[in-house]
């Protein structure tokens, strides 16, 4: 294993150069900057139909009874449907992923605001939008249960009467680590440092919201479904368990999509509804929800009330965590996690620190809230750890009195600890902590910091210094461990080479920003010479790729990046054997050379993967036992998962009359082992680093005491923008990933998971001089204004 | 899709085409000018109308900013993005300079208006804080080309609602020019664009280094967008100091009437009244001197 530290990339712009990694422009950004892209709500099929969903305006309410009948005469109004008729066809409950239920569309009970109640299809979106209004239901309002803290008292509202015999509002215990050795290093630790911590429900809110266009063929039984998911062949898998549509008979396509973040893994009701539309009609019918929509219904993210307890010792040696979780999974529990993990890959919260033991105990609960659970960006509740790890170790310090960083370099896992098992049971697999925390304190000038900060103090200035380290863990699976609804998590990978030598590469994952067909042509280049710009990358339609399950969690690189290499080395070993043939040596003669098969001792003779291409397809003759043709496949089942890890430093300065915060520096150094293309790494840095401004100022999805969604457009749920955050400052080290063929770990949530505890640890830090050790977000000027008063309050 | 309820269109020729179509029509029409606030209410579908007179293409009749000897007349149809760019106007009143950077984005800001500001009469709204500030007034044309002048104070009637009946529109807002003027906006929000959680207008007129006048308008502390006379007159008179302004900022805190809600809490919205009041008091009386 190496490890390269620099400040600057040394990689040359690959635009120059024939092959391989490096930088290099998207090559899916000249139809994106044309406006030539192809979203969902583009695609137009002659005939199609427009549907439109009915919501519930409340959070609990008994449906006494729905009368559509002033809808169905409501001009080019072609259907009106409602839970009761899909309930005929067993259509009215569908399985989450998490293996729960949801309705599609609601028939006893309506268990959010903004759950799914009715649909219209009209002849166009205006009808269908106008009919919703004449729907006429009436609702029983029943008390909602909104907070979370309070969903287990006895006598409080059965949210789930739809289960069989429950009683309660209990969704799930899960526990992970040792308790009663945990209790033991407690017990005899000098210091124990305990903080109550809240992650406030936020929405990944992407550019785009979620749609479908349903059209099902009724002559030869076929399903095309465009549609907004991240994750296409599960999805396919879903639609022919649940709808009893033959797997073969279904395609689903998802075509450019406007962001996903974790918002597009689930199945939604609007995309069960549009297939249902679609047969009842047999006309095709698209269905876009508007942003309203989107924000109070699909899938939230974090929502964990935590306590957590970090026992060191008197010089700053960090003993054990402990960790105590109610998590608000709202009406159903839609999580979108390997089965196995009901809480995500919370249990890495032992942070990047060599401790003795750790303990996390989690109670999930229902409430009257929109489901969702693992959404935004977060590597499966990743973010959730790495704030509570992060936040606790600040408090340990300020409890210490000893500087976060000094406090952080002394209880690395060291270099040589790796592959490390943590108190949790995760094997990280590679890191090299201390080079990547030094780096950032370099370029921020930490210590010159420090000393601004002590002179602006005197003046009564508040200005902080926050630092987040955190280790990721990406890459789900194995298949073995990890599973969604019986699926492995392992990915296919096909490559085909032309006879004029420009290739084609079927990916399972599918983009939503990520750059995919840059960065897969890329590792197909690098292992086969090939150019990348003579590489086709196809993602995205279940169709046209192989089986695999789908870009969330930072995946797409560690799982199917893997598969990518390792087809591409596979054809490689194809055209070797027939290039010995070409060149009358045998293969053991031949050494490549990036782009051609050469001689050993005669580099004179050699041929290019371009001739080989054309001979495999050509008149000659093949060695014996070759057949035609350069192309391959594979299923990648990764053997663990990858651990990139990061040290970020943020600067905040905050305006003691109005508790305003500035962010004024923001230094971000990331280790996602070896680098593919640095540019879209630092773009996938830069937009993280920006959701983490977001969630740490002012992201969150409130409820009043009535469970009214309260961040139901942007004006509400507020999005940063240019002008909130700072000119971001990019380092990395490489610390290749022992397990992967190429050594990538996967770079997409870091930012996301790694900013939000610097910022707040700046914002903290900036108001010692106020005593204050917590606050939470979202840290808007008031909850500043209030912790500099004493006053730091939960925000739920 | 967000969309509004079906509704009927007309783009008006002139003013007195629009007070006919608005007099034909009823209650149950509605001027549309940049149609910033007033689409996404009806898209929200919180509001809809029967019919959306459209007078954008009156900006000849009402987009201009003139300065007359004692008053400086502005068309109600003037946007925002023309109000940022007078160099007449800044050099007069920089609190509107002030104010119209920290108004939504520059897309709002090509569009939106001054009148369509003033008669959405929001409660967190810009302008209004301003108007109210340099001791604005209105004119109201109505029916038959009748015109009639209201005091800022007299044309916020209430939360959303304004001096500005049945048939009648909002044509000019006047600012009397004085002597010896300095103004200043400022504005806390939780994001660029966002609702002020807080904004304060001062303008302050200065005499031989004694404030001959003074005025402040706060925004989003209370059901209206007022001025606050007690600061009027408790800095009538006197020369400026940090005392005195610490004084007015003590008397915005206590007159306000803020809510707590998403963007803060009312403790500190009144905190804000205080401390913004102040600093554009401040400011005003540096930009008076200098």
């Amino acid at each position: 294993m190496t490890t390269v530290h620099e400040r600057v990339d040394t990689f040359h712009d690959n635009d120059q150069k024939p092959v391989g990694y490096g930088r290099m422009l998207r090559k899916e950004d000249p139809r994106f900057v044309r406006g030539r892209g192809r979203f969902v709500d583009d695609i137009r099929l002659p005939g199609m139909l427009h549907l439109a969903i009915l919501r519930s305006p409340v959070a609990h309410a008994r449906i006494l009874s729905i009368d559509t009948s002033a809808a169905e005469a409501s001009p080019g109004v072609k259907a009106v449907v409602t839970g009761a008729m899909l309930a005929e066809q067993g259509l009215a409950w569908m399985p989450t992923l998490s293996n729960d239920v949801q309705a599609v569309l609601a028939t006893d009970k309506v268990r959010f605001q903004g759950q799914e109640v009715a649909f219209v299809v009209a002849e166009d979106g205006y009808a269908a939008r106008d009919a919703l209004e004449l729907i006429d239901v009436e609702y029983d309002v029943l008390d909602p249960v909104v907070d979370a803290r309070r969903a287990l008292e006895p006598g409080a509202p059965v949210i789930r009467d739809d289960l069989e015999g429950k009683t309660d509002n209990h969704c799930f215990d899960w526990e992970t680590g040792d308790e009663a050795a945990t209790a033991a290093v407690f017990a005899r630790a000098d210091v124990v440092v305990s903080q109550d911590l809240v992650y406030p429900r936020v929405h990944p809110a992407p550019m785009e919201t979620c749609g479908a266009v349903a059209d099902f063929d009724a002559v030869d039984g076929k399903l095309r479904l465009w549609s907004t998911t991240q994750a296409p062949h599960a999805h396919r898998t879903l639609y022919a368990l649940v709808a009893g549509i033959p797997e073969h008979k279904i395609q689903v396509i998802s075509p450019d999509i406007g962001g996903g973040f974790g918002n597009k893994v689930p199945i939604y009701p609007g995309y069960v509804c549009a297939i249902v539309a679609s047969i009842v009609t047999g006309k095709p019918v698209k269905w876009m929800e508007d942003r309203s929509e989107n924000l109070i219904s699909t899938g939230f993210a974090r929502d964990y009330i935590m306590r957590g307890e970090i026992a060191a010792t008197r010089d700053g040696r960090i003993l054990a965590i402990r960790t105590n979780v109610l998590a608000d999974h709202g009406a159903f529990n839609g999580t979108a996690a390997p089965v196995k993990y009901p809480a995500g890959f919370f249990g890495v919260f032992t942070g990047s620190y060599d401790i003795e033991a750790a303990y996390c105990k989690m109670t999930a609960v229902f409430t009257n809230k929109a489901p969702g659970g693992v959404a935004y960006a977060c590597s499966f509740r990743i973010t959730e750890a790495v704030y509570l790890v992060e936040r606790i170790v600040d408090c340990l310090a300020d409890e210490l009195g000893m500087d976060p960083a000094e406090l952080r370099l002394k209880n690395f896992i060291r270099p040589e600890q790796f592959p490390y098992t943590t108190k949790t049971g995760w094997v990280y697999d590679s890191g090299d902590y201390e080079p990547t925390m030094r780096l950032a304190m370099e370029m921020a000038g930490y210590a010159d910091l420090r000393r601004e900060q002590q002179e602006k103090r005197a003046r009564g200035e508040l200005m902080g210094i926050g630092i987040a380290f955190f280790t990721e863990a990406v890459g789900a699976g194995p298949r073995k461990n990890m599973d969604i609804l019986g699926l492995g998590m392992a990915d296919g990978c096909e490559l085909r080479v032309h006879p004029t030598g420009k290739a084609v590469v079927r990916l399972s994952v599918q983009s939503q920003g990520q750059g995919h067909e840059t960065t897969f042509a890329q590792i197909v280049a690098e292992e086969i010479g090939i150019p990348p710009d003579d590489i086709d990358v196809v993602h995205g339609d279940t169709d046209n790729t192989p089986f695999g399950l789908g870009t969330y969690g930072s995946r797409s690189t560690p799982v199917s990046g893997a598969a990518a290499a390792l087809v591409a080395r596979k054809v490689r070993d194809k055209a070797r054997i027939i290039a010995s043939g070409m060149l009358e040596v045998s293969v053991a003669d031949l050494e490549w050379d990036k782009g051609s098969f050469r001689v050993k001792g005669d580099p004179g003779k050699s041929v290019t993967i371009q001739d080989v291409a054309m001979r495999a397809h050509g008149a000659g003759d093949l060695p014996e036992g070759v057949e035609g043709g350069l192309e391959a496949q594979i299923c990648y089942n990764p053997s663990n998962l990858t651990y990139p890890h990061g040290a970020y430093i943020c600067v905040v300065d905050i305006d003691p009359g109005t508790a305003q915060v500035k962010v004024r520096r923001f230094i971000a150094v990331d280790d996602c082992g070896t680098r593919i293309n640095p540019m879209i790494i630092e773009g996938q840095v830069h937009g993280g680093l920006a959701d983490g401004v977001g969630m740490a100022l002012m992201e969150m999805i409130a409820f009043d005491e009535d469970g009214n969604c309260l961040g139901a457009s942007l004006m509400d749920y507020l999005l940063p923008t240019a002008l909130e955050v700072p000119d971001w400052e990019t380092g990395f080290t490489v610390t290749p990933s022992p397990h992967h063929p190429i050594g990538a770990k996967g770079v997409g949530e870091s930012a996301t998971v790694g900013s939000p505890p610097a910022i707040v640890n700046a914002i903290v830090d900036a108001l010692e001089p106020f005593g204050v050790r917590h606050a939470d977000m979202p840290l808007t000027p008031s909850r500043v204004w209030d912790a500099m008063r004493g006053n730091a309050r939960p925000p739920i | 899709m967000q969309v509004p309820a079906p509704f009927e269109y007309e783009r008006a020729t002139s003013v007195d085409h629009a007070i006919s179509l608005m007099e034909r029509l009823g209650s149950t029409s509605r001027l549309i000018a940049g149609g910033h606030s007033l689409l996404p209410m009806m898209k929200l579908r919180l509001a809809s109308f029967d019919y959306l007179i459209d007078i954008n293409d009156l900006h000849d009749e009402l987009g201009y900013i003139e300065a007359g000897p004692g008053e400086m007349r502005i068309g109600a149809l003037t946007r925002h993005r023309e109000l940022l760019e007078s160099a007449t106007l800044t050099a007069a009143f920089p609190i509107f300079a002030d104010a119209e950077r920290v108004i939504a984005d520059p897309v709002v800001r090509n569009r939106g208006t001054l009148g369509g500001s003033l008669c959405q009469a929001d409660p967190s709204e810009d302008l209004s804080a301003v108007c109210t500030a340099l001791d604005a007034s209105c004119v109201i044309r109505g029916p038959g080309g009748a015109e009639r002048l209201v005091s800022m104070e007299e044309f916020h009637v209430g939360p959303y609602e304004t001096a500005v009946g049945d048939g009648e529109i909002l044509v000019e807002i006047r600012l009397p020019v004085r002597p010896g003027c300095g103004s200043a906006y400022e504005k806390v929000e939780r994001r660029a664009g966002d609702w002020a959680v807080v904004s304060a207008g001062a303008a302050v007129w200065l005499d031989g280094g004694v404030i001959s006048d003074a005025r402040v308008g706060l925004a989003a502390v209370g059901p209206n967008t007022t001025g606050i006379p007690e600061i009027s007159a408790a800095l009538r008179g006197q020369e400026p100091s940090e005392s005195l302004f610490e004084q007015a900022g003590a008397i915005a805190a206590r007159s306000c009437d803020p809510a707590t809600d998403q963007r803060g809490s009312a403790d500190y919205k009144r905190h804000l009244a205080d401390e913004l009041t102040r600093r554009t008091l401040r400011r005003a009386v540096e930009r008076a001197r200098s």
